[in-house]
């Protein structure tokens, strides 16, 4: 099957797109980006051909007599199941290295203590694979990183102290192993990972996978070769990308073309990333007629909320809600992140309440914001907000009251994968490309 | 009632007004009337005036306007008060307004008359540019020439003709304003616990919205009242304030520096209401009465050429002196060229002199006071330290 | 690359010997005798420094050799460093901070102290600030040429007396009185004769931008362009040599059918037009320069080389009319105009010159250029439908140099213009 990829490199996560030849979307990738933009690349991608996957295997199942019941939950199960195996893959690759680390000349003396320590916790670690991934299981990140690192260092900590091991020696190892394996793509074979996923689920009871004419499409569409047409790079990391020039395109335009082709009527984007603003005006075609940054001071990106965030000592996620309990207008006038600090200590030392505040912080970013559309020509209908601070609904909330007061009654999407949309249009531009 | 507290009230809420409602009843008041707007820092408003308009003095939006398309025309490296006065503009704020005056004081502000022109094209706009040269054959000459195009423009926009008697009337009645500021910045100089600063800078402040016979009365009530409510003395170390003369500091900025310990003993805030240092000749051709004022008795300020190099920066010295001030606070508004290139040669001469100083940056819409009040308050301890050793 | 394998004209060695040969004859003035002014670019009055036989040292052509040299990082750090405003125009600091430094020239021997500060003041407050500080450290005569803002878009005859009479009354007995030589008003139109010749040649060049492809760029070559008749030069034998010389050059490389000369040769291809508005970056000059041709993005205007004055809209200096043309010079000067001026200025570039779009660098330091640029973008993008980009650097602070900023934003742009193309190409069709 021909297959279109976008991959659009971020400061903070790099995401993939992969369209079929219709330009209907077959699969989605998404991983940190790391210091490692070539690593961080072939993950994304390599996450949205697994999602591709699924996607064959619905649409080769769906509608299927005798499973329509049973298969969404079922397929959910084997997504569940595979990244299970996915998990144990690379958490084998993390022991793997953990313990080559640990036979540096340094750690002589203390060895046999911390293989024993590094057996516990990573036995630990695997007993609980399985509570990761039951249904609606409550994660804060789908990252290995992030699933795998806070277990460990508490993991570690208990068994550091049960073995008596230093407890440094074991995060130490950790931390240098965990860059190794997260700039490694996770290694063998997809099609076998998918199999095994799939004998587990059965096991377990799932039904929808056992009449031979089931297993005979879900072969299928396990084996379809998955053919790399083109692959298109944009984002802010994309001249670090491994690519010739004309498989590159600035995230103006594949943001212009992805918000296009999620809303049709779309002429005005905005995207609020961790490192920039952009206003964007597309025709009716998804063709940038016009365009504005933020200017050379980052002011009022998000990363100024993740400055916030780190200053109240808040999860960047939680800012949001908070600033939802305000009651009370409070103005901040400083986008400038470093004096944006120093005029919230300020505020709740005067006894403003953090919600006040949070609130207040919101609404000056959308103002910068608001600001550089106004720039660019302003909001016309249909108007589509993308990027990490689409998804805080008090930034929401502040940008909806002031595309009102500014021009009117104007229809606003926010995608809920808005954060596709950059990788979006990559991928539209390299089925454009190879069909030119 | 005028007590001291109503009338600072009346002129709070003329501060706080951002549609210019006082301005705008006097327009409404009688078919025909016009408004014409000037920026900081010197414009002649007798002329204006005597053409039967209003002047109106634009000074930013201060702390509370959101600033939404000013922003769009400006990169983040331009101080606040052009963007402010656009967004003032672009939300429909100064529509009332029929002409504008954009005085030579810095590049910002001359370019800001372009972008009125080319955004409000039925707007009268008109950069007014003044002599840096004060020989009368030369810079006279030629400040007389563009009061006499000025004088043409306000008469054509006002559709009368400003008569040497309007013009004379209109003289009396700013010699009259300027000598009643004059007599309250001397009242606070002797006994600045009668005049707090936040009080007298709203008093002259209303003088930028109302009219010039509105303003001098009440300049006339604050003062009455000023001197009939004793206020306690307090122990502050006086201070010159220097550098806030286009771009204001928020209110809070002035209070922080009061709170903090300082007496604010001279300033320049609204020079314009300042400038003239002599009252304006009647006799005689008014037009070169003005021209004559602003050559050999005008203000000094960073936006005026000083062709002497001894005494450059004279002023902030006299000023110093002139007001018995044990120190000067610098405080200048970000990115204000005029402020921060001036400010390292008065440094300089109070050096010289001996004089203390501090020096921090602001913008109208600043929001952060805790910085302030902490310098200016070891400014004012270490000033009695040192005076008292 | 190394120096070597840059490619240099003819006219660019004979530039680069003015230009030294300036250097030492400043560097050696006191010794010689010789007795020095300094005054801007914008509004110098060269032909009148030269009938008193003084030397002109341009304090802002000296920043930008530190620029370009990798100096003036240093030097606005020491200026900030005595109390100097991060905010403020960084070629002052840079002068002032070259000053505290030794004051050395390119050539390593130091500047002499000016005998006379002549502030033209012209379309740059800054001007009369930085004259006010270089005085208080040299205390030597200073003369204050106003020269009155073009506000209503036209010079005026009060704006042409204004200047002239300064120049009679002020100007002239004080650089009489400086230099110990009587003014000799034939000597002035001499200079001015050749200043007009040189000139002629000048606007010859600049306008071949409008040709296909261009054989100049207007900006980044175009500055070295200008280079002789702004500063030191403009009205000697010198500048009419240098400016016959470029334009062999340029007519040669019209028959020859070649683009503009790059650091890296011949550019090739040519694939978008652009007028530019605003001065260059200095101390990344070339960086910049690169960005431009690599992506074949030829500039065919710009407003920059204007700044020195605008010949190419009719004004010559005109030994018949010596003073009034001199004042009629100042207050043409590019930042003297209006920014509706600027505005008309720069939409006949985009269309005389066929331009794709309009790229604005804004330059931090400089207000007089910056402060309204967004307005005219948007205005201009209105009348001509042609699109604008905006970038952000300054003029000699190396910290306001961010090349992946810079280049993310031309790439975007020059993407924006290649899908445009496309889409007109196939009006309706999907591109």
């Amino acid at each position: 099957m021909r297959c279109f990829i976008g991959i659009d490199l971020g400061s903070t996560t790099t995401k993939a797109v992969v369209l079929d030849e219709s330009c209907q979307t077959l699969g989605r990738g998404i991983t940190n980006s790391r210091s490692n933009y070539d690593t961080a690349a072939a993950v994304s991608k390599q996450e949205a051909l697994i999602n591709a996957r699924f996607t064959l295997l619905r649409r080769e199942l769906s509608g299927l007599p005798g499973i329509e019941e049973t298969l969404e939950s079922d397929l959910a199960s084997l997504e569940r199941a595979f990244r299970q195996v996915q998990f144990l893959d690379q958490l084998d690759d993390l022991e793997a290295t953990c313990r080559h680390g640990a036979t540096h000349a340094r750690f002589l003396t203390q060895k046999d203590g911390i293989e024993a320590a590094l057996s516990e916790v990573f036995r630990r670690l695997r007993d609980e694979a399985g509570r990761m991934f039951v249904p609606r299981a409550q994660k804060k990140s789908d990252f290995f990183r992030d699933l795998a690192g806070s277990r460990f260092i508490s993991l570690a900590e208990g068994v550091s102290k049960e073995l008596k091991v230093n407890f440094e020696v074991l995060t130490n190892l950790y931390d240098k192993a965990i860059i190794e394996v997260e700039n490694r793509p996770p290694s063998g074979a997809i099609d076998k990972k998918f199999l095994a996923a799939l004998e587990t689920i059965r096991a377990k009871g799932a039904k929808s996978f056992d009449s031979p004419e089931v297993a005979a499409r879900v072969r299928q569409a396990l084996s379809l070769p998955l053919e790399e047409v083109y692959v298109v790079g944009t984002g802010y990391g994309r001249v670090r990308l491994p690519f010739p020039k004309e498989h590159i395109r600035s995230e103006i335009l594949c943001h212009g073309l992805g918000a296009h082709l999620m809303y049709e009527g779309t002429r005005t984007v905005l995207d609020i990333g961790g490192q920039d603003t952009k206003a964007i005006q597309v025709d009716g075609d998804g063709i940038v007629e016009n365009f504005q940054m933020n200017d050379r001071c980052a002011a009022g990106c998000g990363r100024y909320l993740g400055y916030i965030a780190d200053e109240m000592q808040l999860g960047l996620h939680e800012i949001g809600p908070l600033a939802m309990k305000s009651t009370r207008n409070l103005r901040i006038n400083s986008t400038c992140t470093v004096f944006a600090g120093a005029e919230l200590r300020d505020r709740l030392a005067l006894g403003d309440k953090r919600e006040d505040v949070l609130a207040g912080l919101h609404r000056a970013i959308i103002l910068r914001a608001m600001s550089i559309i106004s720039r660019s020509g302003g909001i016309r209908d249909q108007f589509t907000f993308t990027g990490g601070v689409a998804k805080n609904e008090a930034a929401v909330r502040e940008l909806r009251k002031l595309v009102k007061e500014n021009y009117g009654e104007v229809t606003i999407n926010i995608n809920p994968d808005s954060i596709y949309t950059g990788a979006l249009g990559a991928a539209a531009f390299a089925q454009r490309a190879a069909n030119a | 009632m005028n007590t001291r507290q109503t009338l600072v009230e009346r002129c709070s809420a003329l501060f706080e007004d951002l549609s210019f409602g006082a301005s705008r009843a006097w327009k409404d008041a009688q078919p025909g009337r016009k408004v014409v707007a000037y920026m900081p820092v010197y414009v002649p408003r007798e002329l204006i005036h005597a053409a039967g308009m209003l002047p109106l003095g634009i000074l930013g939006a201060g702390e509370s306007l959101e600033v939404i398309h000013g922003d769009a025309y400006y990169q983040s490296y331009i101080c606040r008060i052009p963007r402010s006065t656009l967004e003032l503009g672009i939300t429909g704020r100064l529509d009332f307004v029929e002409g504008f005056l954009f005085p030579s004081i810095c590049d910002v502000i001359r370019n800001l008359s372009g972008i009125w022109k080319l955004q409000f094209p039925d707007v009268y706009v008109r950069y007014f540019d003044v002599p840096q040269n004060y020989v009368d054959g030369i810079g006279g000459s030629y400040y007389r020439r563009e009061l006499e195009e000025l004088k043409e423009g306000l008469e054509h926009l006002a559709g009368r003709l400003i008569t040497p008697e309007a013009l004379r009337a209109s003289i009396t009645l700013y010699n009259e304003n300027r000598r009643l500021i004059a007599g309250l910045y001397a009242l606070r100089t002797e006994r600045p616990w009668q005049v707090p600063s936040s009080e007298l800078y709203l008093v002259v402040r209303a003088g930028m919205v109302l009219p010039v016979e509105d303003h001098n009365q009440l300049l006339k009530d604050y003062h009455a009242a000023a001197v009939e409510e004793e206020l306690p003395i307090r122990d502050k170390s006086r201070i010159v304030l220097s550098g806030v003369f286009c771009e204001q500091p928020p209110l809070s900025l002035i209070k922080a520096i009061e709170m903090a310990g300082c007496y604010i003993v001279d300033d320049d805030f609204m020079l314009i209401t300042r400038w003239l240092l002599q009252d304006v000749p009647l006799d005689g051709d008014p037009l070169q009465n003005l021209v004559d004022a602003f050559l050999h008795h005008s203000a000094e300020t960073s936006a005026k050429y000083q062709p002497e190099a001894k005494l450059k920066g004279q002023y902030l010295v006299d000023a110093v002196k002139g007001t018995k001030a044990e120190g000067v606070i610098f405080a200048a508004p970000s990115f204000c060229d005029p402020a921060l290139l001036e400010r390292p040669m008065l440094q300089t001469k109070l050096d010289a002199t001996l004089v203390p100083h501090i020096g921090f940056k602001y913008a109208e819409n600043s929001g952060q006071m805790q910085p302030v009040r902490e310098q200016a308050g070891t400014f004012a301890d270490s000033i009695k330290l040192w005076s008292n050793p | 690359m190394t120096a070597a394998d840059i490619v240099k004209e003819p006219s660019m060695l004979k530039q680069k010997e003015m230009i030294a040969h300036n250097y030492d004859l400043l560097t050696s003035a006191e010794a010689r005798g010789q007795k020095v002014a300094s005054t801007f670019v914008p509004g110098n009055l060269n032909e009148l420094i030269r009938c008193f036989g003084l030397l002109n040292n341009l304090p802002e052509i000296n920043a930008i050799q530190n620029g370009m040299r990798q100096l003036s990082g240093d030097y606005i750090l020491e200026a900030e460093k005595r109390g100097h405003s991060e905010d403020v125009c960084t070629y002052v600091k840079a002068d002032l901070g070259m000053m505290a430094k030794g004051n050395l020239a390119p050539n390593g021997k130091p500047l002499p102290k000016p005998d006379v500060l002549l502030l033209s003041y012209t379309g740059c407050f800054t001007f009369m600030k930085w004259f006010e500080l270089v005085r208080e450290q040299y205390q030597c005569p200073t003369i204050m040429l106003q020269v009155p803002y073009q506000g209503d878009g036209q010079i005026t005859q009060n704006m042409r007396d204004y200047i002239v009479k300064q120049l009679k009354e002020e100007v002239i007995p004080t650089l009489e009185k400086v230099s110990g030589v009587k003014f000799d008003i034939d000597r002035l139109r001499e200079h001015l004769a050749a200043s007009a010749k040189a000139e002629d040649d000048l606007v010859w060049v600049l306008e071949t931008g409008k040709l296909k492809p261009s054989p100049i760029d207007a900006y980044f070559g175009g500055v070295y362009y200008i280079g002789p008749i702004f500063t030191a030069f403009r009205g000697t034998q010198d500048a009419i040599d240098y400016y016959r010389l470029l334009r062999q050059e340029i007519e040669a490389r019209i028959a020859a059918g070649l683009g503009p000369i790059t650091p890296e040769g011949t550019m090739a291809k040519q694939k978008y037009r652009l007028v530019v508005e605003g001065p260059p970056n200095w101390t990344s000059f070339r960086e910049l320069w690169k960005m431009f041709y690599d992506e074949g993005a030829v500039v065919v205007a710009s407003t920059y080389t204007k700044v020195g004055g605008t010949y190419d809209l009719g004004f010559r200096h005109d030994p018949n009319h010596p003073l009034e043309s001199l004042a009629d010079y100042c207050l043409g000067c590019y930042t003297n105009r209006n920014l509706p001026q600027r505005v008309d200025l720069l939409q006949k570039y985009l269309t005389e010159y066929e331009a794709d779009g309009l790229l604005i660098n804004s330059i931090k330091s400089c207000n007089s250029f910056s402060a309204g640029q967004l307005m005219m973008m948007r205005t201009l993008e209105r009348r001509t439908g042609k699109p604008g980009a905006f970038i952000e650097t300054d003029l000699v602070d190396p910290r306001y140099f961010s090349a992946a900023n810079v280049k993310n934003r031309l790439e975007s742009y020059f993407q924006m213009i290649d899908q445009k193309r496309k889409v007109a190409a196939t009006t309706g069709v999907h591109a």
